[in-house]
């Protein structure tokens, strides 16, 4: 629908206001500087290990842009856009990544549950949740994002064919970015595409341009609502690509060439929203300045609160055990203190 | 009251919570129109509806990570896992997953799951079907572990275990589903997860045993009250996880001597644990070292060598004289 060059299919753009468009740009534009700070951050020892987002922006962000506030929405980790759209704070995800537990305390009420950092596991929870909304009524559905290296593990196929049987409201939305650290599509999959794997599970499956992102919010969209109408599942690949390392830790240039990065860069998924905001006059020439100039103090405003954030107290590792602290963990946590209390 | 066996006392208890509270679901492979392969679930169907009572792929990561979700969004699902020796595929949602959504979240999402299955030997099966793995759910922080011994204390624990705001692991020793039939009252009740129970009174060595081998431990005990060697007290330890340490180092500093019983492999067995608590709280009690009697470090054998592997009454019988005398 978007081209890299900003032309769209005027008979395929998704039915957005400008307001939303701006919105759904800003959205990108700060989950993409966020990865840089992050990035910084961690090499300055201020943050954690953490799973770069740079180039997916399009895909990740447009899926979740087609929520609702009561939708609900199952990450793996490498979603930090989705997480943002959902009213998570940024100083919340950087404490998370910081290495503080208390940073995946999502509110419930937002219907998002924490990063689930084994890949692939999540995707039976979205089934369940998925189940329990249609039992109880609710006409909402639920998203959950994964790699298209998650297609491999054993939990995707139980997943999707449950989901499948009992027709839960879940869409399956597969960030196929190429790589599963550094073992390419080719290698991780004989399937053609991710998408036609919804076949053999009897739900639709489509793959749309995953750095186009009006393609991802409509094939998003049009999938949650047959989700929440009763139609049952659908797995949505979208085709993307990792600009970034994968975490922190990695250093992709072992295992792919510049060249095809830099081929990569140029299907930029933001650049090509913004070309087509400003063809469209949505945006003038300056804005996207002062829009990034803003966006910097909001994220530098972030660090500083993230900064701030005590650190969590030692007994906090015995919290949310159980609802009850168990007689052992009782023990056990005065055990801690009395060993902290004596060195003192 | 009723005389009901194992199978029968579950079952009366799951239906006894779904009747009190519509959120209490179960899901697993032939749980529905089959009844379950062991029939623990049979008539719930007919009585709640496929709903309620859910028919499920064959997947058992499926199952428990499906649940998982369900009680995310607000079910207390009860999940069968048909034989244990099936659990592993869904091990890693039970440790990655349903054992600390609670922690991870701190406290926002909560998984109050019953995960039930069948456990080990004596029953002559095929392989994988005499599986005694329970210490691999009890070194799982964030899970409980419960295994009843009887009838009446099977109903009394499902019953907690299904109002449990967290997760549950409950292990139906296979052997004696059908073996032991015993008074069960009619209306529900609830046993406290946590707290052990004293079997039998004694002032001679403290046994501890849970599942089918409580039963064991009995006959043994009788064995030599009669013949005048030892008056044995036994635990039926009830709730691996968390463990009532209190009750066994009680009775431990009365009696002066201790042994476990399991059929599960012996190195790395629970009967470890056990017997390091006594060590680090009332080994100046202590008459004579704690012992175990316990399967060996093998596959659990088909049936023709089973017998040889079990905990018998003989072996536990000797291992008790051995103490007593030492």
């Amino acid at each position: 629908m978007l081209e890299p060059d900003g032309t769209v299919d005027e008979t395929l753009v998704p039915a957005l206001s400008s307001e939303e468009l701006v919105r759904l740009y800003r959205h990108m534009l700060v989950t993409r500087h966020l990865d840089e700070r992050m990035f910084k951050l961690q090499r300055q020892g201020r943050l954690g290990t953490f799973a770069r987002v740079a180039g997916q922006e399009g895909a990740h962000i447009g899926a979740a842009f087609a929520l609702h506030s009561d939708d609900w929405l199952v990450p793996a980790f490498r979603e930090t856009g989705a997480l943002l759209l959902r009213g998570i704070p940024i100083e919340q995800l950087l404490q998370f990544w910081g290495g503080d537990e208390r940073g995946s305390a999502f509110p419930r009420e937002l219907r998002t549950l924490p990063i689930s950092v084994p890949v692939g596991t999540h995707m039976l929870h979205a089934v369940g949740i998925g189940w329990a909304m249609k039992q109880r009524g609710e006409k909402v559905a639920v998203l959950t994002i994964f790699g298209e290296g998650a297609t491999s593990e054993g939990d995707f196929s139980e997943a999707m064919n449950i989901a499948g049987v009992f027709e839960a409201p879940v869409v399956f939305f597969c960030q196929n970015n190429q790589y599963a650290i550094s073992v390419p599509y080719t290698k991780q999959t004989a399937s053609c595409t991710v998408a036609q794997k919804a076949l053999a599970y009897g739900m639709p499956g489509v793959q749309v341009d995953g750095n186009d992102v009006f393609a991802v919010y409509q094939a998003t969209r049009e999938a949650l609502e047959r989700a929440r109408g009763g139609g049952g599942p659908s797995l949505i690949e979208a085709y993307t690509y990792r600009i970034a390392d994968h975490t922190t830790s990695d250093d992709a240039r072992r295992y792919r060439l510049q060249d095809e990065v830099e081929t990569w860069k140029k299907r930029d998924p933001i650049d090509r929203l913004g070309l087509y905001l400003k063809d469209r006059g949505i945006i003038g020439e300056d804005d996207t300045g002062r829009l990034v100039a803003d966006i910097e103090e909001e994220i530098g405003e972030a660090i500083t609160r993230f900064e701030a954030i005590p650190p969590p107290e030692p007994e906090e590792i015995f919290r949310h055990v159980f609802a009850e602290p168990t007689e052992p963990l009782r023990s056990q946590e005065a055990e801690l203190m009395t060993r902290l209390a004596r060195r003192r | 009251m009723a005389r009901l066996n194992i199978v029968e006392a579950i079952e009366e208890g799951l239906r006894q919570e779904m009747e009190r509270d519509p959120l209490v679901v179960i899901l697993g492979e032939d749980v529905g129109r089959d009844g379950g392969v062991f029939r623990v679930t049979d008539g719930l169907f007919e009585a709640f509806g496929g709903d309620r009572v859910i028919d499920t792929p064959l997947a058992e990561s499926g199952i428990v990570g499906m649940a998982i979700g369900m009680a995310i969004a607000g079910y207390h699902p009860v999940a069968e896992i048909q034989f244990s020796g099936f659990v592993y595929p869904a091990y890693d949602q039970l440790v990655s997953h349903a054992s600390r959504m609670r922690n991870r979240s701190r406290g926002e999402f909560t998984v109050p799951l019953v995960v039930r299955m069948p456990y080990g030997g004596g029953i002559r099966a095929l392989e994988h079907h005499s599986e005694s793995m329970e210490a691999i759910f009890a070194h799982v922080p964030g899970l409980k572990v419960v295994v009843p011994s009887e009838p009446s204390e099977a109903k009394g624990l499902v019953a907690s275990a299904v109002r449990d705001p967290d997760p549950v692991v409950f292990l139906e020793p296979a052997r004696i589903y059908r073996a032991i039939k015993g008074e069960v009252p009619e209306s529900p009740y609830t046993i406290p997860l946590g707290k052990a129970r004293i079997v039998r009174e004694g002032r001679d060595i403290s046994v501890c045993a849970w599942g089918a081998h409580v039963r064991t431990v009995r006959e043994a005990a009788q064995r030599l009250e009669a013949e005048g060697e030892a008056d044995v007290e036994i635990i039926d330890v009830r709730t691996l996880s968390p463990l009532d340490s209190e009750m066994i180092l009680s009775s431990v500093r009365k009696t002066g001597r201790a042994l476990v019983v399991h059929e599960a492999p012996r190195t790395g067995g629970f009967a470890a644990e056990i017997a390091t608590q006594i060590m680090e709280k009332g080994v100046l009690y202590l008459r004579a070292p704690v012992a175990r009697v316990t399967g060996f470090d093998t596959v659990p054998p088909l049936a023709k060598l089973e017998d040889y592997y079990q905990p018998d009454v003989e072996t536990v019988a000797e291992a008790i004289k051995d103490l007593v005398r030492f």
